[in-house]
């Protein structure tokens, strides 16, 4: 999917610091259900912790910190919060 | 459940029921303190095996309280029960047909929104739940006012607010745990549901699945799980509904994909209005202990530099403790054994007396030199995991390793493996699916051992005098080398596809537990020396037999006959039939080549030896003797953890011929090249 108005963007576009609110997870059922389970829903708020320009990010969901890779951060649309 | 408080009510019944076994299930997310509190309850009286045909272990202990006993089972940490991991299915299945008399989720009050999620699909099962809401010092220490009263009454079951670390708490859990078994406490758990767009579809499937729900399913668990999409369930469902009721459900799944989310969604308005309820947070968005941590351990760059001081910490920590300690057991434990023994068959027949002491001595010599050197693996990987610092270890090296599509998480078992290539392959299940576990098993004998780098120092200066460091490094390189390569072959062959997302908790920093890590290296050296253990002892006996029988003598014995009758094959890589014979018995440890040759040639395992062998052979032979033996089959008793951890002697065999083919090629390559290149 891609990114259809300003404020959306893809997980991996959010700089260490940003927070944004998650809009889809992306496709394949068996991530998905990884996601959800660690924290990432739709509607969800997260914070984004680390995002160098190579390797995974780290983002802080629900309390939690997960890591995930750069492929799936791409799968994962978010609106940007501004603050 | 119903019966128990029957039982309880009934003074005839009382006495069976006391005697009776009560089984308790522990399941939680990962490091909530589950293992922590399993072992607090039943110290070392557990047991710890495989569940059955699965890479995962299944700890299992008794106690005694009250006069009453359980049985304790710790269910692996998942994050939920959708079986999509063998993890998940196996403590979804375990609830769902072992029927535990309680079930205690252990969850943790500094997290409750995320922990609590696996709460949400374990009051779902048929089993009566206890919370264990644990860690309650941590929430203390971070603010976070957590009311278990308040929790206990949203929630509608028993929660007990512990700190397993301190022990507190356990009296109370257990009087939560019988107050429950006897139905005394009178509470009615609060469900989740699904989010509310969902209801209807929900109400259309249950309607369509009533009555055709199988034993011990519940029914309103099987139509959620359809709407989720759980392929168990469907396969299930589809084969036991009428085909007029299947259309209806699968219509209904098939107008709702979401559905997934509804239900994920729905389980976390339930935990948001539980947190809502009874935790009281002050102070958000602070910077805490981990986060500080991370920006260096983390980091792309830092990170890497502190992995790779931890490492050689790790190794020189291993020389100077588990090198001298394996040659005081060698010399102090196994010598005056084997000189008591000699000293008590004097009189014995030779083949007893080389049996007994060469081949059963020389196997216990094996298992118990390898100790040392396991213990000290075992014990910083369980420290490292323990602090948390496995996670990140896995994140910094994870680019690395998508290369041979594999995840961080197998670097540092394949890294363990320098040391010795046993602790690799046990280490291989932190990996996360079973098709990264094998990969990692099956690469783990390419890693360089200590045993086989040995065997590099003892030959390379005699062949290659000035360049012997040249040689060497470009030896291990090679083998380093092919094992990228072969990882990149298989993840695109064998186990095409089937790279898993990299999605990872990265846990709090902790205090490491001593007691948790004791109790984990003694768990796993006892493993190793029951399984491992006794399959050494055969090898070592058979070994010992091929070498010694018919006459006694290895020149003529059946193993010299099989390195004949195999000198063709070694032929190609400039390999007599002796040195062929060397490699077979590398089978049996690697070490054992350098002594094999020692036997053949008749000279002491000193300089001296290797100088003989580099009069006698080329240094093209030279090489590539080395080159193959950096890459032959594993010893015996990484064979056996391979059989051990894999659970299968198709990929053991697998493994075995995989490096044979791999050692054979490579060595023809290397020696027809310095043949070509006039060495
Ligand atoms: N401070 C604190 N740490 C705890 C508590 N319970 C467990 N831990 C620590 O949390 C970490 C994870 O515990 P463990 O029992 O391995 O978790 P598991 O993954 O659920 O089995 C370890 O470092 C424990 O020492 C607790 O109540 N308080
Ligand atoms: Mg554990």
């Amino acid at each position: 999917m891609q990114p259809t108005t300003l404020n959306q963007t893809r997980l991996l576009d959010l700089q260490a610091g940003e927070r944004g609110l998650v809009i889809s997870l992306g496709s394949g059922k068996q991530l998905i259900s990884r996601l959800t389970a660690l924290g990432f829903t739709p509607g969800g708020e997260l914070v984004v912790n680390q995002n160098y320009a190579h390797g995974p990010l780290i983002v802080t969901v629900r309390g939690g910190r997960v890591a995930i890779g750069r492929g799936e951060a791409a799968a994962i649309l978010v609106e940007r919060r501004d603050e | 459940m119903s019966c128990h408080s029957d039982t309880a009510t009934s003074p005839a019944l009382d006495v069976e029921n006391a005697q009776r076994t009560t089984l308790i299930a522990l399941a939680g997310q990962p490091n909530m303190g589950k293992s922590t509190l399993f072992n607090l309850l039943t110290g070392l009286n557990q047991h710890v095996g495989n569940w059955a045909g699965k890479t995962v272990e299944r700890r299992e202990g008794s106690l005694t309280h009250d006069g009453q006993r359980f049985t304790l089972v710790d269910l692996p940490g998942t994050y939920s029960l959708t079986a999509n991991s063998a993890e998940e299915r196996i403590a979804r299945d375990f609830i769902l047909h072992e029927q535990p008399d309680v079930v205690i989720a252990v969850v943790n009050a500094a997290n409750l929104e995320r922990s609590l999620y696996l709460l949400a699909e374990l009051v779902s099962l048929p089993a009566p739940v206890v919370v264990a809401l644990n860690m309650m010092d941590v929430a203390r220490q971070e603010n976070i006012l957590v009311e278990p009263e308040v929790l206990e009454a949203a929630l509608g079951l028993p929660v007990i607010p512990m700190t397993a670390t301190r022990a507190e708490g356990v009296r109370e859990l257990f009087a939560a745990v019988q107050e429950t078994l006897a139905g005394r406490r009178g509470l009615v758990a609060r469900l989740p549901e699904i989010r509310e767009d969902h209801r209807e579809s929900l109400r259309v499937v249950l309607e369509a699945v009533q009555g055709y729900v199988p034993a011990p399913y519940p029914t309103a668990w099987a139509a959620t799980k359809l709407l989720e999409g759980d392929e168990e369930i469907t396969q299930q469902m589809r084969a036991l509904l009428p085909a007029e009721r299947w259309e209806r459900v699968h219509q209904e799944l098939m107008a709702h994909e979401d559905a997934f989310l509804a239900v994920a969604t729905g389980r976390y308005e339930w935990i948001g209005r539980l947190v809502r309820a009874a935790v009281v947070r002050p102070r958000v968005g602070q910077i805490g202990l981990t986060e500080r941590l991370d920006r260096w351990a983390a980091h792309p760059f830092w990170g890497l530099v502190i992995l790779a001081a931890i490492l050689g910490g790790v190794f020189w920590m291993t020389f100077q403790i588990g090198a001298p300690l394996q040659e005081w057991l060698d010399t102090q434990i196994i010598g005056r054994v084997s000189g008591w023994l000699a000293a008590a068959l004097v009189s014995a027949p030779l083949w007893v007396q080389g049996l007994v002491l060469d081949g059963v001595m020389g196997g216990v010599g094996t298992v118990v030199t390898f100790l040392p050197i396991l213990v000290i693996f075992f014990a910083v990987l369980g420290l490292l995991e323990d602090v948390g610092y496995m996670a990140r270890a896995a994140y910094v090296m994870d680019r690395f390793m998508h290369l041979m599509g594999m995840h961080g998480k197998s670097f540092l078992p394949l890294f363990l493996g320098f040391g010795c290539n046993v602790p690799a392959v046990m280490g291989a299940r932190v990996a996360d699916s079973r098709a990264a576990q094998l990969l990692t098993i099956l690469l783990a004998p390419l890693v360089p051992c200590t045993a086989r780098l040995g065997v590099l120092a003892f030959l390379a200066p005699a062949f290659f005098g000035a360049a012997a460091a040249w040689v060497s490094w470009g030896l291990v390189m090679l083998s380093l080398g092919v094992l990228v390569l072969v990882g990149v072959v298989m993840s695109r062959t064998v186990f095409r596809g089937q790279r898993s997302a990299f999605v990872m908790e990265m846990p709090l920093y902790h205090i490491p537990n001593l007691r948790t890590i004791g109790l984990l290296v003694w768990q796993r050296s006892l493993s190793f020396l029951e399984k491992a253990g006794t399959t050494i002892l055969v090898f070592s006996v058979v070994v010992w037999a091929l070498a010694a029988l018919p006459g006694g003598d290895l020149e003529n014995s059946w193993l010299a006959g099989l390195g004949r009758w195999f000198e063709p094959v070694g032929l190609w890589m400039g390999l007599d039939w002796r040195l062929t014979v060397a490699l077979l018995a590398s089978f049996f440890a690697k070490e054992n080549s350098i002594a094999t040759l020692g036997v053949l040639f008749g000279s002491a395992e000193d300089a001296g030896l290797a100088s003989t062998l580099a009069g006698i052979y080329s240094p093209a032979s030279g090489l590539a003797f080395l080159t193959v033996s950096l890459l032959f089959i594993p010893c015996a008793a990484t064979v056996a953890v391979i059989r051990q951890e894999s659970g299968s002697w198709h990929w053991t065999l697998f493994s075995v011929a995989l490096t044979l083919a791999i050692s054979l090629a490579v060595g023809a390559g290397v020696y027809a090249l310095a043949v070509w290149g006039g060495l």
